[in-house]
């Protein structure tokens, strides 16, 4: 097996980077995150503060980019948002990715388990990704955490599949069949022998979930159905800029290039790193 | 061959089975009394008594999983807590509106992908098919709600070459219904079309790498013959599975897209159901979209039999 893990590849870094469209999106990404990371010290001004006399301002006045329909600051909303929809997307990358790996290891080192559990992924994705966030948060209710759980739920199967599939390659590879002849446990086999391999595949998914659960977060808080409407996200403040569209465009402009822009940048990402861990898997789509 | 279909009939109901199921544990496992929590905060006690034996959720939980599952294959899916109706009929009458949006949008997506996919595999490396491959990956980055809400302030409203939002209200007849739904399903179309546009591109270039098509040429083929029938019908196995897949992707886009032009489909009723706490409602939703989509996806595996005939199962 070709690329083992990220940590033992000294050549990740300059096989990303030998594309300039991944560079581009690495810097397009590490300038969102460090903007919403240093919201507290660069936001302009308090995200919640109101302000009657500056409702709908325009941007490039007394507000870089404008003020919104209670008069606060959308610089400083968009910032703090960005927070927000950042940790969601994180949150449902990391947890999905935990999710997936122990349904997918079981699904594919344990025979008995496969066919009920692959069942199981079957039904799971039959339900379309909003659907399914929608009725999980409508039931859990809307804080961070549960969004985050509900996303993960939504999008665990795409990791326990990739994960499944794999697994049953390695499992019949020579090398864990002599770590068995020297009396190698499941368990061992599976921490040492079948995850280092599997890493490459599930990062890039983890990657691409990522973007869909930004994506999905945006979705849900347009909808008026994912965190609570006081908390903002991205997706809030193009819900609620949607009353003013025809008096003030900027006011959902900005979350959404800020949502796109993320999305684009993890996608190509993503890509990027299909490419490097993975030259065989590397497809021009 | 027989075979195989009645094994793939058989797994389809497994897959029905386990949506049930998913979609009742959903219900059931929610953190406090069910009852209570589509009453809201502001029921008394008797209330939420009344409408746990109304439900059936005083009987054992296994009972009340079979009586769930028993009418559910009979195609009861419950009352609506809100419109005091079965949810089939509710749903029923928001179908017209997602389905076309559904449909419309597909093939909105299907005219722009295909062409665009073809053409740029075949001039892979073009400044045509980095652009297409760029802007593809882009589309697919854009909230569609975003882009619906754009293209409603520039297309309806500025230009006024749209109906802005809406469905035509009562008395609107068939072709005027069908006229609020034009701009979003181009909202809708191109969003999906960024998905079928990669597909189609990678399968072409896999195909056009292969021996036959340089055999086809080397018998002096034109070249229009050579990707329209050779290159596209072995090409179209991967295309027509992505179809299938898109399904779930244009319910998730209709679902927020209809909350943009306030169309009261399906979308709307589900987003609806939530804020009401209309449990039996989102529950119904759930089980009829899966059923669509795994139904759907037969197909399109059924139909692998009929494109291709080397695939003997």
């Amino acid at each position: 097996m070709a690329a083992a893990s990220i940590s033992e590849d000294p050549g990740l870094w300059r096989s990303l980077t030998a594309r300039p469209a991944v560079v581009v999106a690495l810097v397009i990404f590490a300038v969102i995150l460090a903007a919403a990371l240093l919201a507290p010290w660069i936001a302009p001004a308090d995200p919640a503060r109101m302000s009657v006399r500056a409702r709908l301002s325009p941007p490039l006045g007394d507000y870089l980019l404008g003020a919104d329909g209670f008069g606060r600051d959308v610089l400083s909303r968009l910032l703090y948002a960005g927070r927000v929809s950042l940790t969601i997307g994180l949150g449902v990358a990391v947890l999905s990715t935990l999710l997936g790996l122990v349904i997918g290891l079981a699904a594919g080192f344990f025979r008995r388990l496969d066919a009920p559990l692959s069942r199981l992924i079957d039904a799971m994705m039959a339900f379309p990704d909003i659907l399914l966030a929608i009725a999980l948060v409508a039931i859990l209710g809307g804080s961070i955490a549960n969004v985050v759980l509900a996303l993960s739920i939504v999008y665990t199967p795409r990791i326990a599949r990739i994960v499944r599939a794999a697994t049953l390659v390695i499992r019949e590879l020579p090398f864990v069949e002599a770590a068995r002849a020297l009396g190698s446990s499941n368990g061992a086999i599976m921490v040492w022998h079948v995850l280092p391999n599997i890493v490459s595949p599930v990062t890039v998914q983890a990657t691409f979930i990522f973007a869909y659960a930004m994506l999905a977060e945006a979705g849900l808080s347009f909808l008026g159905v994912g965190v609570n409407p006081s908390i903002p996200t991205w997706g809030t403040m193009i819900n609620e800029g949607r009353q003013y569209l025809d008096q003030a465009l900027t006011l959902i402009l900005f979350p959404g290039i800020a949502i796109s822009l993320a999305v684009l940048s993890l996608q190509l990402i993503g890509d990027g790193l299909r490419d490097a861990l993975d030259p065989r898997l590397a497809k021009d789509v | 061959m027989l075979k195989y279909v009645l094994k793939r009939l058989f797994g389809m109901l497994v897959v029905l089975f386990l949506v049930l199921t998913i979609t009742f544990v959903i219900v059931r496992v929610a953190p406090g009394d069910p009852a209570a929590l589509m009453l809201g905060p502001d029921a008394t006690p008797e209330d939420a008594a009344a409408l746990r034996s109304e439900l059936g959720l005083d009987q054992p939980i296994l009972i009340q999983y079979g009586k769930f599952i028993l009418s559910a294959v009979q195609g009861d899916l419950g009352q609506s807590l809100f419109f005091h109706r079965p949810v089939l009929s509710v749903l029923a009458e928001r179908a017209e509106p997602t389905t076309f949006l559904a449909l419309f949008s597909l093939l909105i997506s299907l005219v722009i992908a295909l062409p665009i996919g073809i053409f740029v595999a075949y001039r892979r490396g073009s400044v045509a098919d980095q652009g297409a491959v760029a802007t593809a990956m882009l589309a697919a980055s854009i909230p569609s709600f975003w882009m619906g809400l754009v293209l409603q302030r520039w297309l309806a409203s500025d230009l006024g070459w749209f109906p802005a939002s809406g469905y035509g209200g009562p008395g609107a007849s068939f072709l005027d219904r069908m006229g609020y739904l034009i701009l979003p399903s181009i909202v809708l179309g191109i969003v999906n079309s960024a998905l079928i546009l990669r597909f189609t591109r990678a399968s072409m270039l896999d195909v056009l790498g292969e021996d036959y098509i340089r055999t086809a040429r080397s018998k002096g083929m034109s070249e229009a013959r050579v990707v329209m029938k050779h290159a596209l019908k072995n090409a179209a196995i991967p295309i027509v599975t992505v179809v299938g897949l898109t399904f779930a992707l244009l319910v998730s886009g209709a679902v927020v897209t209809e909350r943009v032009f306030n169309i009261p489909g399906m979308g709307s009723l589900v987003v609806g159901a939530v804020l009401r706490r209309d449990y039996p409602v989102i529950q119904g939703t759930l089980i009829v979209v899966a059923a669509l989509y795994i139904l759907i996806n037969l197909c399109v595996d059924l139909l692998y039999l009929v494109i291709d005939r080397r695939v003997r199962y």
